[in-house]
């Protein structure tokens, strides 16, 4: 049987009114790949993302996440991923024990796998001794990466994460790129948006979005060489420059 | 006379056990027409300064001055000589763009055409929308009305609270541009972020953790008090590569640096030990070279010692 790609798209389109937000992008994310998702303000990002989490209708086109249909299978879809956005989303009134028992019923997990899980994440960010309290009593460092144990606490195949280390301090940033790559390595699919290019090296390959398209794709190692670049931060500018759509 | 000058403040909230100390005792200076950046992550206490140097907040102890005016007796005077831009976006967002602007102006008893000058590069780019409500504009767009309505009544000092938060690196640069502009007409900018590369357009910086100062001094002075050696190594397979490193007793520290690690070294000496222990290895496709240090390697190290 041929392997089912993580993400799959086919001119996926999406419009609003006669504005075309996203412009037939095509692409395949593969199974347990860290796909990092550029792209400048306004460039299409967040609406083609919402499209491939079942949130919203494309115009034209195809996909598939997680081998479902994103116009017949959204809910499916939506119960197959992961989802953690630049906004913290955890309930702050609640506590770390109590927010994980709340995704994880959300996500219909049975009371065993929920006990388990919750000892195995305690365990895992030395957060024994917080598990009963709030978390809005948490340093922001660790609400982050709690904040990312919960987005895959119900063990789905593709985690989708929206800017997750904006304002995070250099060394939780790093921290939580190695819980990024313990993900992947234990074959979650990671797809990932952010606005540091230092981070679009930890990626195993790269697409940056320009005015709804997507314009280039590749390893880091690839683009570099493709744009005669020393870093990836060049390359972001030499292909966002040529944006003519104003920001978001 | 320093545009801003702040003297031992400290500021807490909450109540005993919830006690948080935002800021802990923290003192500097800024010279006029300076570009003073104040960097550090979420949590820093960037806001609570903010706040206090434009008289919203009161510091529990301490004292701090700007443009030579006292923030506790002198608040209504500065009020009319400071521009403000915090980080939330605070227009109206059902007033059009020019009605804000029109509104800041009137608020400060100038109008639009008094102080045109000044504001024109970043209006003229938002100027084609002035009938669009302010609710209605890209991100990139409300960030220029808010600079321009915080400099209607050219002000003498700009604070501007982590105006690049969110945008992307093309929008950032062009921002770092506006603010050389308005160095150049003579205003004094006190500016926050949590991107560290931005670091090195500010004339000086202050490294700001938990409330505490890491570094106040140029860029290049930060990097200068930079002592031990760094390296920058990579090879197939970045993980294992990593460990290997960090398991040397040579190494005081190593972490991920874009497509690079970064190697501190405890020691000059540590540096050839370090290429011969990684050459016998037999890595592929290995790279090793010496580097200077960024402001990010800087702020990792001063977290560490704290």
């Amino acid at each position: 049987m041929r392997e089912v790609k993580a993400i799959t798209t086919n001119k996926l389109t999406k419009q609003f009114g006669d504005f075309t937000a996203v412009d037939a992008i095509s692409f395949e994310v593969n199974k347990g790949e860290i796909f990092g998702f550029l792209g400048a303000n306004g460039a299409g990002k967040t609406t083609a993302m919402r499209m491939l989490c079942g949130l919203s209708l494309p115009t034209s086109g195809e996909a598939t996440v997680a081998g479902l249909d994103v116009y017949k299978e959204n809910e499916k879809i939506k119960r197959s991923i992961g989802y953690m956005s630049q906004k913290f989303s955890l309930y702050d009134d609640l506590t770390v024990k109590e927010n994980m028992q709340f995704y994880g019923g959300i996500y219909g997990k049975s009371n065993a796998f929920i006990k388990e899980k919750t000892a195995f994440i305690l365990d895992h960010l030395h957060l024994q001794k917080e598990a009963n309290a709030l978390v809005k009593s948490l340093p922001l460092g660790w609400k982050q990466k709690l904040a990312f144990s919960v987005a895959v606490f119900h063990e789905p195949e593709i985690v989708f994460l929206d800017e997750p280390t904006g304002g995070v301090d250099p060394v939780t940033r790093r921290e939580f790129w190695n819980m990024i790559y313990t993900a992947a390595a234990n074959g979650t699919t990671v797809f990932v948006t952010t606005h540091y290019m230092d981070e679009a090296e930890y990626c195993d390959r790269v697409s940056i979005m320009v005015d709804g398209r997507i314009d280039a794709l590749d390893t880091p190692k690839g683009l570099k060489e493709k744009y005669n670049a020393s870093s990836m931060d060049e390359v972001f500018l030499q292909l966002a420059r040529k944006a003519t759509r104003a920001a978001d | 006379m320093s545009a801003i000058s702040v003297k031992n403040i400290i500021k807490t909230y909450g109540k005993k056990k919830q006690k948080v100390t935002a800021l802990n005792d923290i003192s500097f200076d800024v010279n006029e027409g300076e570009i003073f950046g104040i960097i550090g992550p979420d949590g820093a206490g960037k806001t609570s300064l903010f706040r206090i140097l434009t008289t919203l907040l009161l510091a529990d102890s301490g004292s701090a001055t700007v443009d030579g005016l006292d923030v506790i007796k002198d608040l209504k005077e500065i009020r009319k000589k400071v521009g403000y831009m915090p980080g939330r976006f605070s227009l109206y967002q059902d007033l059009t763009v020019e009605e804000n602007l029109q509104f800041f102006a009137t608020i400060f008893n100038t109008s639009i055409n008094e102080n045109y000058e000044l504001i024109k590069d970043i209006y003229v780019q938002i100027e084609p929308f002035k009938n669009r409500r302010a609710g209605k504009l890209s991100g990139g767009m409300k960030q220029k009305l808010a600079l321009s309505c915080a400099l209607i009544h050219r002000p003498s000092v700009l604070f501007l609270d982590e105006p690049t938060t969110g945008v992307d690196a093309v929008s950032r640069k062009e921002f770092w541009e506006m603010l050389k502009g308005l160095k150049a007409q003579g205003i004094t900018i006190l500016v926050s972020t949590p991107y560290m590369d931005e670091a090195r357009l500010c004339d000086k910086v202050l490294l700001l953790q938990k409330g505490k100062v890491l570094s106040i001094n140029t860029p290049d002075g930060v990097i200068k008090d930079f002592e031990n050696p760094l390296m920058a190594v990579k090879a197939k397979g970045m993980l294992p590569l990593l460990e290997k490193i960090k398991a040397m007793d040579i190494v005081k520290d190593a972490y991920p640096f874009g497509e690079y690690h970064h190697v501190v070294m405890k020691k000059e000496e540590n540096v050839e030990q370090l290429k011969s222990n990684l050459t016998k290895a037999d890595l592929k496709e290995f790279e090793i070279k010496r580097v200077e240090a960024d402001i990010e390697d800087c702020f990792i190290q001063l977290m560490k010692e704290e």
